[in-house]
Parts: C-alpha cells; sequence; structure tokens
C-alpha cells in the first residue's frame, strides 16, 4: 500500500470535504502541455489526480476521452513518456498530490508487468486503475503492484452483485472505484436513483475510502453523491474543459465541484 | 490433444478482461449457455432450424478440375456457402439468438466486417422477432454495400462506426460500450471465435457443425478422414468450426491460412497468428498486431473479414502448441484464387475463402496423390463484386470477345 491515498483522502476529511479526483489524459494536447493540466486540476482542487494514459481500442470510454486518446497518441504520448515527462514534473509541482495511472490492461503488459510497477513506484506513483482488469483476471498483477508498493484501485459496477461487490471492496487497495451508471465515461444528465444505496453498500464493505465515477460533471451531482461516498471522480468534463478552453477552464471546474463536496 | 475450456482457458490464451459492468453479464452468458447445452430441447430445435431454415448439412463437394489442375491430392470442399445467407456465419448467429431468446433478452446488438456475421445476425432476428442493431466500420459500409442493404431489408440498424481505422476492430469497441449501457435486456452476439470468456467457445460450439458434418460426409465419399483441412482465418469462426472435431485426430493435418495482405514486409497485412505478439484485445488475451507500446495496430486485407488485428484465443493455443500449421496469402494470391475458383469449379468464392483456396495448390501437392485435401468454402462471393470487378476482369476463356 502507498499510504499516500489514503492520506489524501484523511486530508480531505479533516478539512470537512469530500475528495476530489480528477482526471485528464497525459499527452493531450501534447505531454508538456498536460502537465499545465494535471497541475491546473490540483490548483484548482483535486485531491488525487488520475493521469490517463492513452490506448488505442479504449471500451470503457465514451467519445470525449476517445478524442482525447487519439490526440494523445498522434502527439507521441507511450506509457514511457508519460513516466519520463509527465509524473515527475507534476510530482515536483504539486508534491502533496497522489497520481494514479489510469490504462488498459494491454498498455501495461506490453511495458511488462514488473517493470511498470518498479518505474512506476520510482517515479512517484501511488496507484493504477485498470478498467479492462476485473477481480477474476487480476491475481498476479496485483501482487505484482502489493510488492512493489502500488496500489490496483478496483472498480465496482452497477450491475455487480451485491455480494461480489463486498468482496471487490473488503479486499481492495487504496479506493474503490465505484462506476455510477452502466456504460462509458462521459457527462450524464442524470444519474440512476439507487446509485446511493450501492454506494452505501459499498461503503460499509470498504476497508479503504470509496469513491463514485463516470456521469459526474456538475456542482449538484457532487453534494448529492458526497453523502454517500468518500469521493467523486471528474473525468471527461474536465478533459473537454481543458481541451477547449485551456488548463484555466479545467481549473475553475475543479474549483466548482469542490464546492459541491464541502459538508 | 485437449483444449482446456472450463475456466476460458486455452493454454496462456482467452480469459475475461472487461469492465466490470460486463462481468456478471458474461457469467450469466456462460451460466445460461451450460444449462442450454444441457437441454436436450434446446440442441434439437437449433438442429431443427439448421435443417429447416439454413439447409444443413452443406455439401462436401469434389473439386474435380481444381484436383486435376494442382496435380496432387483429391481437392474436396465444405460448401458453407451454400448455407442460407451465403457463409458459414448463420450457424452461429441461429444459436445465439436462440440462446438469447432463452434468456429473455429483448434485443440484439452484434458487431460485423465483412458484413456476412451482420447479414446471419439481422436473419437469425428476422427469423425470431427480435430487433437488431449492427455495429460495422464505415470504410466496411462503403465497400460492403450489398450487405448493408440487406440488412436493413431484413429490418436492422445498421450504425457506422467512425471511430480508429474504421474497420471491425472498431465496429466490435462500439459494439462493447453499446453493450455496456444496456447490458441487463441486451445479448451481444459475437461472430468471430474471439471476445471475452464464454464467447470463444461458444461460437466454436455453434460453428463445429462444420467439422462433424465433414467427419461423416467424408467417410462416405473417401473412406476415411481428410488427410488435411484448410480455412481462413480472420476472428477464426470458420476455422475453429472446421477444424476443431478433428483436434485429437492427430493423422489429420490442420491449416489456417492468413491474410498477408500487401505482403509481410509491408506492415499492411492481417497475419496476427504469423506475426502478433500476446496481447489483450476485445476481452482476451490471445496473439494480437500491435507496436511496442501495446497500441494496437491497424490491419489491413482485401477482404473485410480478415481485416482484423486479433485471433480468437483458441486458434493462437493451436497455433503456438504447433497442432496447426499457419500459412500466409496475399490480396493479389487471393484475388488470383478468386478467378481460379470462379472458372475451374463454378463457384465465387468469398475474398475471405479465396485466401484458403490461394495455398490449395501447394498443399495439394505437398499431400501428394492418394492423399485428400478439404478446403472450406466458407462462403459466397457476391458479396464483394464490387471490389473485385473493380480491379478489372480477366478475359473469358475460349470465347472471342
Amino acid at each position: 500500500m502507498s499510504g499516500e491515498i489514503a492520506k489524501a483522502f484523511a486530508r480531505a476529511e479533516a478539512r470537512g470535504e469530500g475528495a476530489l479526483v480528477a482526471y485528464a489524459m497525459a499527452g493531450d494536447p501534447d505531454l508538456p502541455r498536460s502537465v499545465d493540466v494535471f497541475t491546473a486540476l490540483v490548483e484548482g482542487g483535486a485531491d488525487i489526480v488520475e493521469v490517463g494514459v492513452a490506448f488505442s481500442d479504449p471500451i470503457a470510454d465514451g467519445p470525449v476521452i476517445q478524442g482525447a486518446a487519439e490526440r494523445a497518441l498522434k502527439a507521441g504520448s507511450t506509457l514511457r513518456r508519460v513516466l519520463d515527462e509527465v509524473v515527475p514534473e507534476v510530482r515536483r509541482r504539486c508534491p502533496e498530490t497522489p497520481l494514479v495511472i489510469m490504462t488498459y490492461v494491454n498498455v501495461i503488459m506490453a511495458f511488462g508487468e514488473e517493470r511498470f510497477a518498479k518505474l512506476a513506484k520510482e517515479r512517484g506513483v501511488a496507484g493504477a486503475i485498470l478498467p479492462d482488469l476485473p477481480p477474476e483476471e487480476s491475481a498476479s498483477l496485483r501482487a505484482t503492484f502489493d510488492a512493489a508498493g502500488v496500489d490496483l484501485v478496483p472498480l465496482c459496477a452497477p450491475t455487480t452483485p451485491p455480494a461480489r461487490a463486498e468482496a471487490i471492496a473488503k479486499d481492495a487497495r487504496g479506493f474503490v472505484y465505484c462506476v455510477s451508471v452502466a456504460g462509458v465515461t462521459g457527462m450524464r444528465a442524470q444519474l440512476p436513483p439507487d446509485l446511493s444505496q450501492r454506494l452505501d453498500l459499498v461503503r460499509r464493505a470498504a476497508s479503504v475510502p470509496i469513491v463514485a465515477g463516470f456521469g459526474i460533471s456538475t456542482e449538484e451531482q457532487a453534494r448529492t453523491l458526497s453523502a454517500h461516498a468518500d469521493g467523486v471522480v471528474v473525468g471527461s468534463a474536465l478533459v473537454r474543459a481543458a481541451h477547449a478552453e485551456g488548463p484555466d477552464a479545467a481549473r475553475a471546474l475543479c474549483a466548482n465541484i469542490k464546492r459541491g463536496l464541502k459538508r | 490433444m485437449s483444449t482446456q475450456t472450463a475456466t476460458g482457458r486455452f493454454g496462456r490464451f482467452g480469459g475475461r478482461y472487461v469492465p466490470e459492468t460486463l462481468v456478471p453479464a458474461l457469467l450469466e452468458l456462460e451460466e445460461a449457455y451450460a444449462a442450454a447445452r444441457a437441454d436436450p430441447t434446446f440442441d434439437a430445435e437449433v438442429a431443427r432450424v439448421l435443417r429447416e431454415f439454413v439447409g444443413r448439412p452443406t455439401t462436401l463437394t469434389p473439386a474435380r478440375r481444381l484436383t486435376e489442375a494442382w496435380g496432387g491430392a483429391e481437392v474436396w470442399l465444405k460448401r458453407e456457402d451454400l448455407a442460407h445467407t451465403g457463409a458459414h456465419k448463420i450457424n452461429n448467429t441461429v444459436g445465439q439468438v436462440l440462446l438469447a431468446r432463452r434468456m429473455g433478452k429483448k434485443r440484439i446488438i452484434a458487431e460485423t466486417g465483412a458484413g456476412q456475421h451482420g447479414v446471419a445476425t439481422a436473419t437469425a432476428c428476422a427469423l425470431f422477432g427480435l430487433p437488431c442493431e449492427v455495429f460495422m466500420g464505415a470504410l466496411d459500409v462503403e465497400r460492403q454495400a450489398l450487405n448493408v442493404f440487406r440488412m436493413r431489408a431484413l429490418g436492422a440498424v445498421v450504425r457506422p462506426v467512425e471511430s480508429g481505422s474504421r474497420t471491425l476492430k472498431d465496429a466490435m469497441n462500439e459494439a462493447m460500450r453499446t453493450w455496456v449501457s444496456q447490458v441487463s435486456d441486451t445479448h451481444y452476439v459475437i461472430g468471430s471465435a474471439a471476445g471475452p470468456h464464454p464467447y470463444p467457445t461458444v461460437v466454436r460450439d455453434f460453428q463445429s457443425i462444420i467439422g462433424t458434418e465433414l467427419r461423416t460426409q467424408a467417410q462416405a465419399a473417401f473412406g476415411k478422414l481428410p488427410d488435411a483441412i484448410v480455412a481462413c482465418v480472420g476472428g477464426g469462426s470458420n476455422a475453429m468450426g472446421v477444424l476443431h472435431p478433428f483436434i485429437a485426430d492427430a493423422g489429420v493435418r490442420l491449416i489456417g491460412v492468413e491474410a498477408g495482405g500487401h505482403g509481410l514486409d509491408s506492415g499492411q497485412h492481417g497475419a496476427s497468428l504469423t506475426l502478433g505478439t500476446e496481447g489483450v484485445l476485445h476481452g482476451s488475451r490471445s496473439l494480437v498486431l500491435q507496436d511496442a507500446d501495446g497500441q494496437i495496430q491497424e490491419a489491413h486485407s482485401i477482404s473485410a473479414g480478415l481485416d482484423y488485428p486479433g485471433v480468437g484465443p483458441e486458434l493462437a493455443h493451436l497455433a503456438k502448441t504447433g497442432r496447426m500449421e499457419v500459412r500466409t496469402a496475399t490480396d493479389d494470391e487471393a484475388l488470383a484464387a478468386f478467378y481460379e475458383v470462379a472458372r475451374m469449379e463454378g463457384i465465387l468464392p468469398a475474398l475471405e475463402t479465396s485466401h484458403a483456396f490461394a495455398r490449395g495448390r501447394e498443399l495439394a501437392r505437398e499431400l501428394g496423390k492418394g492423399k485428400y485435401l478439404v478446403i472450406n468454402c466458407s462462403g459466397r462471393g457476391d458479396k464483394d463484386v464490387a471490389t473485385i470487378s473493380a480491379r478489372g476482369v480477366p478475359p473469358a476463356v475460349g470465347v472471342k470477345a
């Protein structure tokens, strides 16, 4: 366990806030300028930053993050370059904010699971989220990550049966990422009505903080969810803001959502 | 040699690499499939539809003029092109749509490359009265206009996919994304022996009717099992279907032919078994065309059905263990084979199928006289006439123009 993630949640809690886990795509629009975006997320109030590493076939992502991945790949983003050129600089600028790599399992496999875990730890990465690696397939990779001190954060879906959700929560590393809607990433006007019950169930079983993600883009949604989760993940809305209007817009949106997370 | 299927693994390959949202649906499918297979009325209904509607068994045809021209083994053709809708794909869609109906699913989605699987899915949906949506790469929509019309005529909605290479892999991505958001009432009919467990097993089982019929027909036609069977390989459904029932027969050579595209050195091909490396694509670990950073590369083939950078996990296992031999045929070789088969046997094979024929001559000669070579004639070529005729037609033989 990195411990760093737990501290970030504890700091937010101590301030009477839910945690904001903010996502952006490394390499969008290019590697150096994405560093500015990550920095803006932290300046806007992000407690944990998800560093997206582009994959050519992102089956869990909606059009906004698909577009960002295409731009990042065109700009020459690779896992190696993100670890060498993005992560260290973001760490230097924002030393207190844990960084979590979000990508697909094939990118990690191609790099080498052990090699990734070691280098990620060296560069200051606290954890990783792999949306196409369900518990049944994750045992060996998680053991490798555990040994290196990198948290493999599990996902829990609205379709996950309660017993399975509890098992995922009990055995989690870092935090539990509760997918709020059955679908791909992207903003939703409405979140499912039974989401709060689902979050309560996972939260009771979890040994670590839980966050809700997918579909969240507004202060109001953050306010509703902060009663049932330790934080929220915002991705597509930030990626869109940064792409359309640059880092300032992403910073402003973070600050906005952070207001909704005040308890 | 046995292939392990209990956990969805074939050696190192297979598995279930999908978003958590889909895992419960795959577990449900696995369970429902096992229950259906244990229920004799299900098998009886599949068999009835294949007989009454699809026209099975398909025939085993002697290719007398090719045999003579190639000067080696006796060549026979397993005629999946004669199955209703013109390819083997219908064997699987009938089975899966019946399974979906049994599971109480209200709608069907599918991906398609050449359009044959889309047509076969739309056909099964029309037959059983289920709404059908087919995802198809925008490039394939352009080059397979006939099949796009057929799907629409059958009442399906065709959704062109504009992302990535605008071909089969992108259609599969989009089908999976759509399935994630409608998983509770929708069944996703995968057409290749690929995807997350249990799909590679389900598709193989429904397609194995090809090889099962061939065993009986070969005995009746020439009194023994074939000495070699050859099939084209894209994702691998026709290859798994014809080859799987012969895996335990050590005396039967199993040969898969992949798309060589513009040539293996060109970087533009679909030869995942020959040049792919281990990776995860569309839910299973298999051999994949990818770069050193794990980004999936765009495949190329003149045939939309072989234009795929992955391959089914069981085929990867059969290739890696040496049970199946793997060869390739280029676009040009496939085109030449198309005309050779057309003019010597009176059959227009699909461009996919033409890849298997392209290796026929050398295989017949390697085997030699007195041996029996079966080519799986997986589909007919009507859908490809635009692609093929755009390159000009060779002059007629023996008649003044």
